[in-house]
């Protein structure tokens, strides 16, 4: 039951907010902070409860041979085999966290950012976690599509009311990329149910009974393009990258954080839970291309974040690189580069969620995002200079920062079975280094042009920096906790995928090169 | 007639004698408020006599009509859907000066038309029962007189359905001389599979097809459709919409179970080919209005097109996608024509894009109700418009129709794009005008908010309802 309050809690505080600010007994501008405050809580009771479920290890539930930290299941639709099934592991555990910390940097980040129809972006922003939180811990493939649409709708009016200038234009793309890519989706769904009830006379949702089906070769790879289809536009992976710049440029800051951090993490978190497992012998078979696709989404973002003179643009960029490290991970499926993924995922989404907040702050400031016109901004706010340098160096993986952590275990694992890409996916780090200390460059030193004078961060803003920071150093320095929670959870992914006729892909890769 | 006959006729009695007493009751004394009384009765009346049946068994009544658990659904479907035409009709028509009485007239022979046609497995019923239904329509398309758009669409509506109905009897003549019957079971019966296909017959059921297209606006047969929406009063173009095309595509399904096409038929091969071109077509031509009644009427031919692929489905799940996707498209189509209607002023219907703007801070409930139509008509969870589109998809995917299926999906995305500039419309702030804060319709808005529970509830919570559909049994 805990599991149904942690999805369904943050709902609530939206509509509180909501209600809050249409119907409170204040004046306005005492609403809305309630509405603000009342966000922050419901998250904070929520985060509570996830933490809650981390310590207090003795919670374990057996399904399907794996050990799991919670699980709820109720009949919803029974006459098609569906269920209200949640479960939840270390990877989701961790997510969840995330999504949940990430969430209140959002709220706070949008304090004095957000200044018209406070109560329904509380409600939209809340309503997005909801459904973020329901793809991390949904195990039935009905309520899984269910949520994944369901973060979609409230994110388009995120985009659309609160964004910049070209907000329209941006959120259709993004929300057309991913309603198309998610129809896909559910048709290969569909597809995997009834082959599935065809040959057992069972037809079911339910992702425990679902994985080991047998598929013919070609029908599986027909039904995991569907699958790849939706979480390669969400990761994204070049050429399905498209909708990205423009929809973080555009959205407000909660915005810009929530897409980075969370939304693409879905993806990975998709291709992690459902597609490979799904499809383990169609997975071996377009490796070799997928991970092809994602040392060209490392190289690709590089080099295009370096040419962008958008603040908000270029961080954009570096997320398609970040996010091609998860793409080859994911496909080399071994421990490591598993590991990898999960601390690249979680890293990813802090240090770019930063410099999202960090580049809002500078254009509610500033009222630009265009680096051209900045330059000697750390001499009149030095606190927001500092902090914007340390997220660039994590974001360029400087040992010690989480980032380094994941992007190295990834290469590591590469290494294990493709010593070429290994080497190919390393040369993203030298590009990195380029941009991130090119941006620092160019907005925070050089000469003030414009005379900029601007107040730089004030406590709140550095309070949640300093968490973030803190974050980011003990996922760099001490990682073993998180890589513990994870294990259990991503071995028992590989153990899935070991029983399947092709093996694991280490054998496949491993001695071709 | 035995007791029994005349307590499964009842509800179709009830709606025949309620148009008579209305009239008699106009002739006396003229009165708005006691007219619709006497409709919003005879129309909850007819509602509950469908509910006081012992069980759903199937009663056969002469070779004409059959009271069965199907015909007893889809009745309750039409009248539900006749009471919030009423409720919605209520205040619009207050804000017109035309006669008002004779309206509700109108809607309950219409009524009657529809629930003669659902219940009917033999031509001439269906004939019978259709021209009821049109000749009904005709008038209340053209009901607003001194309105030169609602007499274009009067007009139009005639000339097309008129047309349509000649085809259809062409059809039925043709198979009548070929088969000797008109009784849809016997057709059933004649018509054995594996035999090739007369020409005769062939012909018969093509003018058939081609008649029951333009009711349902599919494409090729589509062009009257938006001038019609856009001329007809809101709440007219909102019974056009569901209670007729509803009633058609029951008789579709009801008539082609029976009648089992092979596939490789060429009808059937024309039937995909239709619900192609109607998805895209209607979509497509959605993209670029500007007015909210043609939107919305572009967009009902893309709907029947996602019906015609769960239609054209095989199995057990194709009558309860067909008819789960019936009921969805009913509410949103309805509520969105409801928010249509409550706008709309004495001038002119609310149906210029521009009317919207900014609509969220005006009347947040009706801009919120409205997105919450327009998502359910764009499928998107939460509403039953996305557990429709999930069976037909199912529907679709479980008889290998893959090519309709992914036309189905990226018709579906180009009709988002058209839904959510509508949203994004509601929610775009005005600078202050003097907003006129329009006519209060309580009991349209009532409407509106039952239907915007209802679509909700069952987009959340369908089971019950699917539990309902899979024991109507289409075969009679």
């Amino acid at each position: 039951m805990i599991l149904f309050w942690i999805v369904f809690i943050p709902l609530a505080g939206g509509l509180l907010a909501w209600v809050a600010v249409k119907h409170g007994p204040y004046v306005r501008r005492k609403n809305e902070l309630i509405a603000r405050w009342v966000s922050i809580t419901a998250l904070a009771v929520d985060l509570v409860l996830v933490l809650f479920l981390w310590l207090s290890g003795s919670h374990t539930v057996s399904i399907a041979g794996g050990t799991w930290i919670a699980e709820i299941s109720r009949p919803w639709l029974p006459s098609l085999g569906i269920s209200f099934h949640l479960a939840m592991d270390g990877i989701s555990l961790l997510l969840v966290l995330l999504t949940l910390f990430l969430g209140m940097a959002a709220v706070i980040s949008s304090w004095t950012e957000i200044e018209g129809q406070v109560g329904f972006f509380h409600f939209n922003l809340m309503a997005t976690l909801t459904g973020i939180i329901g793809v991390f811990v949904a195990v039935d493939l009905f309520l899984f599509y269910f949520f994944w649409e369901l973060m979609l709708v409230p994110m388009y009016f995120l985009i659309a009311l609160w964004g910049h200038e070209k907000r329209i234009y941006a959120a259709v793309k993004f929300f057309i990329f991913t309603q198309l890519s998610g129809l896909l989706m559910l048709a290969s769904i569909l597809g995997i149910y009834f082959i599935h009830g065809r040959k057992t006379g069972i037809y079911t949702f339910d992702y425990f009974k679902l994985i080991g089906t047998p598929l013919e070769s070609g029908t599986a790879l027909f039904l995991l393009l569907g699958f790849l289809a939706a979480f390669l536009v969400k990761l994204p992976a070049v050429p399905f990258h498209t909708w990205l710049p423009d929809a973080h440029t555009e959205a407000p800051t909660a915005g810009s954080v929530i897409l980075a951090g969370l939304l693409l993490k879905t993806g990975g978190y998709g291709l992690l839970r459902f597609a490979v497992p799904l499809f383990p012998g169609a997975t071996a078979d377009i490796a070799p291309l997928a991970m092809t696709l994602g040392i060209i989404g490392i190289l690709y973002g590089a080099v295009l974040a370096f040419a962008q003179s958008d603040l908000k643009r270029l961080v954009a960029y570096t997320s398609v690189s970040h996010m091609g490290f998860v793409l080859l991970g994911v496909f080399v499926w071994n421990e490591k580069a598993l590991q990898g993924v999960m601390i690249q995922m979680l890293c990813h989404a802090i240090s770019t969620g930063a410099l999202f907040i960090l580049a809002g702050a500078i254009q509610e400031r500033i009222h630009t995002r265009e680096i051209m016109r900045m330059g000697g901004l750390w001499a009149v706010a030095p606190r927001m200079g500092g902090v914007w340098l340390f997220f660039a160096v994590a974001s360029l993986g400087l040992p010690g920062m989480g980032n380094f952590i994941g992007e190295f275990l990834i290469l590591l694992g590469t290494y294990e079975v493709r010593p070429a890409m290994a080497a190919f996916a390393a040369l993203g780090l030298v590009l990195s280094t380029v941009y991130a200390v090119w941006m620092v460059q160019k907005a925070f030193f050089g000469v003030n042009r414009e005379g900029w004078r601007i107040p730089d961060l004030e406590a709140k803003e550095m309070t949640v920096m300093a968490i973030m920071i803190a974050v980011i150093l003990w996922l760099g320095l001490y990682p073993q906790p998180c890589l513990d929670k994870a294990r259990e959870g991503l071995s028992s992914l590989q153990r899935i995928t070991s029983g399947a006729p092709k093996v694991s892909s280490i054998e496949i890769f491993g001695r071709q090169q | 007639m035995t007791a029994h006959d005349f307590t499964a006729l009842l509800p179709l009695m009830i709606l025949a004698a309620a148009p008579v007493v209305i009239m008699l009751a106009i002739a006396f004394r003229r009165s708005h408020g006691f007219t619709f009384s006497l409709a919003l009765i005879a129309v909850i009346l007819a509602i509950l006599t469908l509910l006081w049946k012992p069980a759903p068994s199937s009663h056969k009544l002469t070779q004409l009509l059959v009271i069965d658990g199907y015909a007893l659904f889809f009745m309750g479907l039409i009248l539900v859907a006749g009471l919030f035409t009423l409720l919605l009709s209520y205040g619009y028509l207050n804000i017109h000066k035309e006669s008002r009485e004779e309206f509700y007239i109108l809607i309950l022979t219409a009524l009657l038309g529809s629930a003669i046609l659902v219940s009917s497995v033999h031509f001439a019923s269906f004939f019978l029962g259709l021209e009821i239904l049109s000749v009904s329509l005709y008038a209340l398309a053209a009901y607003m007189r001194m309105n030169e758009l609602c007499i274009e669409a009067g007009i139009k509506y005639l000339i097309l359905a008129a047309f349509s109905s000649a085809f259809l009897v062409f059809g039925m003549a043709l198979i009548y001389a070929e088969m000797g019957t008109m009784e849809f079971s016997m057709l059933a019966v004649r018509m054995t599979p594996g035999v090739d296909i007369r020409p005769i017959l062939l012909a018969g059921t093509a003018f058939i097809i081609v008649g029951i297209g333009f009711k349902l606006a599919v494409v090729p047969f589509h062009l009257w459709v938006a001038d019609v929406y856009e001329g007809a009063p809101a709440p007219v173009t909102a019974f056009i919409a569901t209670v007729s095309k509803g009633a058609v595509f029951a008789i579709l399904l009801r008539y082609f179970v029976q009648v089992d096409m092979p596939r490789g038929n060429p009808l059937v091969v024309f039937l995909v080919c239709v619900a192609v071109a109607s998805m895209f077509a209607g979509n497509l031509l959605a993209l670029f209005q500007d007015n909210i009644k043609r939107l919305l009427a572009y967009s009902s031919i893309a709907h029947m097109g996602y019906l015609l692929v769960a239609f054209l489905a095989s199995g057990e799940l194709r009558v309860t996608a067909v008819v789960f996707y019936l009921l969805a498209y009913f509410i949103m189509t309805l509520g969105a024509f409801g928010v249509v209607t409550i706008l709309s002023g004495q001038e002119r219907d609310a149906d210029r894009l521009d009317d919207y703007r900014g609509l969220f801070f005006r009347r947040p409930w009706l801009a919120g109700s409205f997105t919450v139509m327009l998502l359910s008509l764009a499928g998107i969870p939460l509403t039953a418009g996305f557990i429709g589109k999930f069976y037909v998809l199912a529907a679709g995917v479980s008889s290998v129709l893959w090519m309709p299926v992914i036309c189905l999906v990226v018709a579906s995305v180009i009709g988002l794009f058209y839904y959510l500039r509508v949203i994004v419309v509601l929610y775009t702030p005005v600078p202050e005008t003097a907003a006129a804060a329009g006519p209060s319709m309580p009991a349209g808005v009532l409407a509106l908010s039952v239907l915007m529970v209802l679509l909700v509830w069952i987009g959340v919570y369908p089971g019950p309802v699917l539990e309902a559909i899979a024991t109507i049994g289409v075969l009679p």
